[in-house]
């Protein structure tokens, strides 16, 4: 309780360094002067129904359907806007359970879902087995550990809870769970085929589904150097209307990589408040010598410098993408990469930024643990496996 | 219910993982300066949140203008004032507003919030307890810049609802601390205030020489020399720490304009003296009446860096030993320096009389922009 000093002198150079981004501060002359937009109209139905739900919850905090229903809201929102505030808000209403050891199981679950949003991977794992040693028909438990395997690379495990989850369910995702895997485990053309089958057997499936099973074709057939293929899906994905981050991420570092910048600008301009677009948006105006590679360039060192002033490891391999591109700094890229990796975020855009990173700051040996990972779980990914070859060559090449 | 679910999170749960980190988290930036017994505070707390919590876009377009901020002033800061709670020494030290303005963060637009917090004792332990909106968002955090008194630097800290509670001792370690640091703003002080340094130079640049004939001739011995610059050093000090004390106690107190045009002017006297001698043998007494006013110059230094009400007898003693030890650093690179040249025309032309004529120009200029109160160089 009564710690101080934290970080400090890292901490005051962050200070100093963000306050510059504020101007000073003042007092505006003109009554009608917007100062601030809010995310959504409060007459908007979602936001006046999660204000009735908010409202109810105060008055009683312990009803814990209400919590449940209030918290899942925000969580979705979170995800689906891609803003953190949301996840606070969602903890809010779940605040008489949050430290609870054992809660209920509906709390279990949605608290490792924003455990696992904080990257607090280890926490999420624990609720979520405890939530299946209780109740192994909790399909909701299956689906979100094995995607926290996933992302940890622990394949076999992830694996093992996908097999779980189909056994149960028949729904296109269960169906798709275990193929993602594979593809992730040297069989990226025989899940590609899987995926493809499971797509044209469940014609009505949900988009949200249909979406994420043709992201992960298109990634696979990326990967695979199937470009074409690749274009085709990204797509037809697109092509759902539905505003997904994850789905425009890939799509724009497809087309950065393809050397179609110009292609990113349209698809990426008007999302300049997600950080992680953002970072594409500046990759591609850079690729381009557009001016306003600048001005975003300083936009993204003041959020970078806004998240690293609460001390939040949210936006390594991003931040090292950052010092990499635009700050000619392969060193400190190399540091934040190996970071990230360190925390437990082992999907392959991660090993690749700390393959570049190893690469342009000439240090090999520092991208050591992700090429054991792409060798030992033979992964395919083209790109990688020169980045992989290119490594080895600058290892041989050292005295 | 269970299987909608699922179409709806496990998707969305894989993909967010690498997009999880749009948008911003809620931060507040608050700066504390402690200052004798008040506390001068700004808050920057963004207008998102403040809606949350108690609702700013009262017409409900989804758009907070300076005109509804405004409307809600008063409860902006009673609500937030409500969630910060300073103490010194276990005592309240209640915030009154000051101001509010606004400003911009990487994440939208904040309400600063000025305010001075008043304390019943001489802040020296600050217990800061803060809430701000940790009921609403566990996620927010306070972002806490300590500016410490006496120009010893900043500190920083993060309050979250496991710290929300946090004691900063201001005076960095106790007494001995406490000593050392106005030590090193005397010897910082010395070391940045030419006007000293410069009337000390003038006073020493002949320490090595003598005046006959119409001229300056070298000394012979070492002693002599040694002597001469030990008298004109404790003179200056002692005077200078009579005049010192006597105006940060609170006894004397002179106008600071006059005080320092007659540094300016002490330095002109001094650096005409070697060229034009007047006073040759009493260099010292010079020194001694001139120091009493460089007591008074550096009273005001002191009083800038705030003295610390129960350890005044401290701060003082260690200002001046500080100021000392500065002017002793310079008086033992000057002398064996000046020593080993004495007998160069070099030193006695170009050192002696043209750096005492420069002296001359540069503190004429001085004296001339402090009586007059204008600006031609700078210090």
């Amino acid at each position: 309780m009564m710690s101080r000093n934290i970080a400090r002198s890292l901490l005051f150079a962050v200070f100093c360094g963000a306050s510059t981004v504020s101007a000073v501060p003042y007092i505006p002359q003109d009554p009608a002067q917007v100062l601030e937009r809010l995310p959504a109209r409060p007459t908007d139905p979602a936001m006046s129904g999660l204000r009735e739900l908010r409202r109810q919850l105060a008055a009683d905090p312990q009803q814990l359907d209400l919590a449940v229903d209030l918290a899942g809201r925000y969580f979705r929102l979170a995800v689906r806007e891609g803003d953190p505030r949301y996840i606070g808000y969602a903890q809010a209403a779940l605040t008489p359970w949050w430290r609870q050891a054992e809660p209920p199981t509906e709390i279990l679950v949605l608290r490792a879902g924003l455990t696992q949003y904080l990257h607090d991977f280890n926490g999420a794992l624990a609720d979520l087995s405890r939530a299946i040693a209780r109740d192994p028909g909790n399909l909701t438990a299956w689906s979100y550990r094995a995607v926290i395997y996933i992302v940890m690379a622990r394949y076999d495990e992830a694996r093992h809870d996908c097999k779980e989850f189909a056994a149960r369910d028949s729904e296109l995702i269960a169906v798709a769970c275990e193929p993602t895997v594979d593809a992730l485990t040297g069989h990226a053309a025989a899940a590609y085929a899987k995926l493809d089958q499971a797509l044209r057997r469940n014609p009505n499936a949900s988009p949200s589904q249909r979406l994420w099973v043709l992201t992960r074709l298109a990634e696979i057939a990326q990967r695979l150097g199937h470009n074409q293929e690749a274009e085709t899906r990204y797509r037809s994905a697109l092509q759902l209307g539905i505003d997904d981050q994850y789905l425009l991420t890939a799509y724009a570092e497809f087309l950065l990589d393809q050397g179609r910048p110009a292609e990113v600008i349209p698809l990426l301009q008007d999302k300049t408040r997600n950080d992680v677009l953002l970072l594409r948006l500046a990759l591609a105006e850079h690729a381009l010598g557009l001016p306003a590679a600048q001005t975003h360039q300083a936009a993204i060192q003041a959020r970078i410098d806004a998240a690293r002033q609460r001390l939040d490891k949210l936006h390594l391999s991003d931040e090292a993408v950052f010092e990499l591109v635009f700050r000619k700094n392969p060193q400190e890229a190399l540091r934040l990469a190996q970071e990230n990796w360190a925390l437990g975020q082992r999907e392959p855009s991660d090993a690749r930024i700390l393959m570049e990173a190893a690469l342009a700051a000439r240090r090999p040996e520092g991208a050591a643990e992700a090429l054991t990972w792409l060798t030992g779980n033979h992964h395919e990914d083209v790109i990688l496996l020169r980045l992989a070859g290119e490594l080895k060559a600058l290892q041989g090449s050292k005295p | 219910m269970r299987r909608w679910l699922i179409f709806l999170i496990f998707p969305v749960l894989a993909l967010q993982t690498v997009a999880a980190h749009a948008h911003k988290p809620s931060d507040s930036y608050l700066v504390l300066r402690p200052d004798g017994e008040h506390i001068e505070g700004q808050w920057d707390i963004a207008l998102r949140d403040l809606d949350y919590a108690i609702g700013l876009d009262t017409d409900n377009n989804g758009e907070i203008t300076w005109g509804e901020l405004h409307a809600r002033q008063d409860a902006v800061a009673a609500y937030a004032l409500a969630h910060l709670k300073l103490r010194s020494k276990g005592a309240d030290c209640p915030p009154q507003v000051t101001g509010q303005l606004v400003d911009q963060h990487s994440d939208g637009t904040y309400a600063v919030l000025r305010f001075v917090a008043q304390c019943p004792n001489r802040v020296d332990t600050l217990e800061a307890t803060y809430s701000l909106f940790f009921d609403l968002d566990p996620q927010h955090k306070g972002l806490l810049r300590l500016d410490l008194p006496a120009g010893r630097g900043t500190t920083t800290a993060i309050f979250s609802p496991d710290q929300s509670v946090q004691r900063f001792t201001l005076e960095g370690g106790g007494k001995l601390q406490q000593f050392f640091d106005y030590l090193k703003n005397g010897v910082w002080h010395i070391w940045i205030g030419f006007d000293h340094i410069l009337f000390l130079l003038s006073l020493l640049l002949p320490a090595v020489a003598y005046f006959a004939n119409r001229r300056w001739q070298p000394l012979e011995n070492f002693k002599p020399a040694l002597w001469d610059v030990l008298r004109i050093v404790t003179a200056f000090t002692v005077a200078h720490s009579i005049t010192l004390s006597l105006a940060a106690l609170g006894v004397i107190q002179l106008p600071s304009r006059l005080v320092e045009s007659a540094i300016a002017l002490s330095v002109v006297l001094a650096a005409v003296n070697n060229i034009f001698p007047v006073v040759l043998g009493r260099r010292w007494a010079v020194a001694f009446f001139f120091g009493l006013i460089h007591g008074f110059g550096f009273a005001s230094v002191l009083a800038d860096l705030g003295l610390p009400r129960d350890a005044l007898v401290l701060a003082l003693v260690g200002f001046n030993v500080g100021v000392e030890i500065g002017q002793l650093a310079i008086v033992s690179a000057f002398l064996p320096l000046a020593y080993a040249l004495r007998k160069t025309v070099f030193y006695r032309r170009f050192v002696l009389i043209g750096g005492s004529a420069a002296i001359m120009v540069v503190a004429s200029i001085w004296l001339a922009e402090r009586a007059l109160d204008f600006k031609l160089i700078s210090r």
